[in-house]
């Protein structure tokens, strides 16, 4: 290898999809996920080759425009965070059946404990589901050399990879060993596929495929078995063996800074390696499996009616149920001395997120209190996912719900519909393009009694400040959309425009059918970025 | 040898920018490293730390073990003393005196000072008003790393200071030498205080 650069996870991952030929990456920002694309977005050779790196809409559209590349015989990746997965879930488990033609990469970055999310999701459920192989690196440096390998692996084996990572290597630096750019593979060349047929998935040719595909699938356990990423390590103390999958790995050795004495499997590609995991399970009484994330394995050795051997994990609380590995917790499960401590302090507040000071969702929100509290109390304020969430925190308390993508605008329709009134919808720009459109065209269609405000601060302000798809077109979108234009309006959020702000929306939650407010400012932190230029 | 260092503050206060100095100087000194950071909703105004490891070994977890850091530096008084159970016995504080208040339940200052000062190893500085004094007013986490850097047994102050060069060359030469002036300052300030 050529050099060394220092690259959080997500950019080791990006770096290898560039030196690996890489044609283009779809995505949309998602924490942990986002620097992956934001990396390929500034590096020199993308530029240089004319790698596609534009942000999609969302998830969907992303993951259906790297599967149009890979049938073009490109290579193509694809990225989002956990919960994006549900989002392209359709177009995913199609790309199962369809297959890859040119290398197809899905990075899915989950976020276990919850740092920046609204739930946790093993993303290797998704490998078992739509029985494509997964990879899970352990390292920047192993991030790095695995991409060429799943590209590699997913034009020899015609089946996308899904890339899993987790927060804690997405978004931790390391020296990478890379080569250098003039030693980047070449790009693939316009090539389509020999296997045509498959990829229009009528059920004629849909029933074949599938057979093939759980064929293929005990290939690709073959494959994991001999995989250079799994390997069977022995050890002289047989009491335990350990099963470490992916970043587990890390926590175990670091609790045995002079080599673990126990017979270890590190696991980082899947389907799960049998051949190994008995190999294992025959050389030790019992076994502690390691996973960042959820129980997935630790289940499976269980089964219905238990086994032989004695399975540690999660499940039997030798690690705690939910949130990410650590050294610590890796330290109790192994049975080793703690060490000593420094109590915790007692003279702590906890310092949760805040709006910036200033920002244009505070002004929103303290007007949409001022008319709703007052007037309105009976009413509900449905949210969605974005920095405009925590107007659900004091001081603002000003909206009620927050599940997913989208949902406050159809959620808002919904409890319209059962006799709650008002029901407003907070929803961003870049969330609404993202998954809130299809919903208003919904309660246009009904004529719900719905107020819908769209918060736009021009970009997609949670993840720090990338292109907004709808930016300027809003009202455009809403018109199309079949919102009257009587009652598309729009205000500018600023203390000084309280009284207009409140009237607007005063008068719309009185009309009874469906209203969009859009309250337009920039977000600051772009604004400040765009000062500085 | 491993120097493990637990960098804490309030997002958007700068210290990533600590971090990317610390990290080019190792790399520079051929040491390991790994470096956590925080990214996406905390980084609006909520509690953020890095777990930044150094080591002449092979570095295996990105998070360093309760009980394990040598050093916790941090911009903000308080935020200093929540990573106490991540602080060795005989590891280090090094932290701003000067508080962020933008909670409304934040403890009294006096009692926040009270428990560092009455650590081991405590530095406290006011380190935004030494940044005021040699005219580098928006380097004060410079000044911080200074005085970090005379605790700070793997990496030299030198190598340091070239990075805190590489770092900011592209802002211009006068912004080099007013991260360089609050580095020394820190440094000197530290020093005394030992």
């Amino acid at each position: 290898m050529a050099q060394k650069k220092l690259l959080l996870g997500d950019e080791a991952l990006a770096l290898g999809a560039l030196h690996a030929g890489l044609s283009g990456v779809y995505a949309y920002p998602g924490t942990p996920s986002t620097e992956i694309t934001e990396f390929i977005q500034g590096y020199p050779l993308t530029k240089e080759r004319g790698v596609h790196c534009a942000w999609s809409v969302n998830e969907k559209t992303a993951m259906e425009e790297a599967l149009g590349m890979s049938f073009a015989g490109k290579r193509t990746l694809v990225c989002m965070k956990h919960v994006g997965m549900n989002v392209c879930a359709d177009p995913f488990m199609g790309s199962a059946v369809t297959g890859a033609n040119g290398g197809l990469v899905v990075a899915a970055c989950d976020d276990p404990s919850m740092h920046s999310s609204q739930n946790e999701q093993d993303s290797r459920f998704w490998g078992t589901f739509a029985l494509v192989p997964v990879f899970e690196p352990s390292s920047q440096q192993e991030a790095y050399e695995m991409m060429r390998s799943a590209f590699e692996y997913s034009e020899r084996r015609g089946i996308p990879v899904l890339m899993r990572l987790t927060t804690r290597l997405s978004h931790s630096r390391a020296a990478v060993a890379c080569v250098d750019d003039a030693e980047a593979v070449p790009q693939n060349t316009l090539r389509l596929p020999a296997n045509e047929r498959q990829w229009c998935t009528l059920p004629v040719n849909a029933r074949v495929r599938y057979k093939q595909l759980i064929k293929d699938y005990a290939q690709f356990e073959e494959d994991a078995v001999a995989s250079p990423f799994n390997r069977l390590q022995d050890g002289p103390d047989k009491s335990l063996g350990i099963i470490a999958c992916g970043i587990g790995y890390n926590y175990l050795m670091e609790n045995y800074p002079d080599g673990c004495p126990h017979p270890v499997l590190k696991i980082s590609q899947y389907p799960f390696p049998k051949e190994l995991i008995h190999k294992l399970a025959s050389m030790c009484d019992r076994i502690l499996v390691l996973e960042e994330g959820q129980p997935l394995l630790e289940e499976r050795m269980h089964g219905v009616f238990g086994s032989d051997v004695q399975v540690l994990g999660r499940l039997d609380g030798s690690l705690p149920r939910t949130g990410e590995l650590s050294p610590d917790c890796v330290r109790e499960a192994l049975g080793l001395p703690a060490p000593d401590l420094y109590p915790a302090s007692e003279v702590l507040a906890p310092r949760p997120p805040a709006l910036c000071k200033g920002c244009g969702h505070r002004d929103l929100f303290t007007a949409l209190n001022a008319v709703m509290k007052k007037d309105y109390p009976q009413g509900r304020a449905f949210s969605d996912i974005g920095c405009y969430t925590l107007g659900w925190l004091p001081p603002f308390e000003a909206i009620q719900t927050c599940v997913e993508m989208g949902a406050s605008i159809t959620m808002a329709q919904g409890a319209a519909f059962s006799g709650l009134w008002p029901a407003v919808a907070v929803i961003g720009d870049s969330t609404f393009t993202h998954s809130g459109m299809t919903g208003l065209l919904d309660a246009v269609n009904e004529k719900a009694d719905v107020t819908i405000c769209i918060s736009d601060n021009l970009t997609t302000g949670m993840t720090g400040g990338q292109d907004s798809a709808g930016t300027g077109r809003l009202e455009a979108i809403c018109e199309a959309l079949g919102v009257e234009p009587a009652h598309i309006r729009t205000f500018v959020p600023l203390p000084a425009n309280y009284p207009e702000m409140e009237r607007i929306i005063r008068e719309e939650i009185e009309y009874h059918g469906v209203s969009v407010i859009i309250s337009r400012r920039e977000c600051l932190q772009t604004l400040r970025r765009h000062a500085k230029k | 040898m491993k120097q493990d260092i637990i960098l804490a503050g309030v997002g958007g206060q700068g210290i990533l920018s600590i971090a990317t100095v610390i990290g080019s100087a190792a790399l520079e000194q051929g040491l390991y490293i790994k470096q956590a950071e925080v990214h996406g909703m905390s980084q609006r105004g909520g509690d953020v730390q890095s777990h930044l490891r150094l080591s002449t070994d092979p570095i295996y977890s990105d998070l360093i073990p309760h009980g394990g850091a040598d050093l916790v530096v941090s911009l903000e008084p308080m935020e200093a003393l929540r990573y106490l159970p991540y602080l060795s016995k005989d590891g280090w504080i090094v932290t701003s005196s000067v508080p962020f208040q933008n909670i409304p339940n934040y403890p009294d200052l006096d009692r926040v000072l009270g428990a560092l000062r009455a650590l081991p190893r405590t530095i406290v500085l006011d380190v935004e008003a030494t940044a005021k004094q040699v005219n580098s007013a928006r380097s004060a986490n410079m000044v911080l790393l200074g005085a970090a850097s005379a605790v700070m047994g793997l990496l030299d102050p030198d190598k340091l200071r070239d990075g805190i060069r590489r770092i900011f060359a592209r802002k211009g030469d006068a912004i080099v030498e007013a991260n360089i002036k609050a580095f020394d300052a820190g440094l000197l300030l530290s020093q005394k205080d030992r």
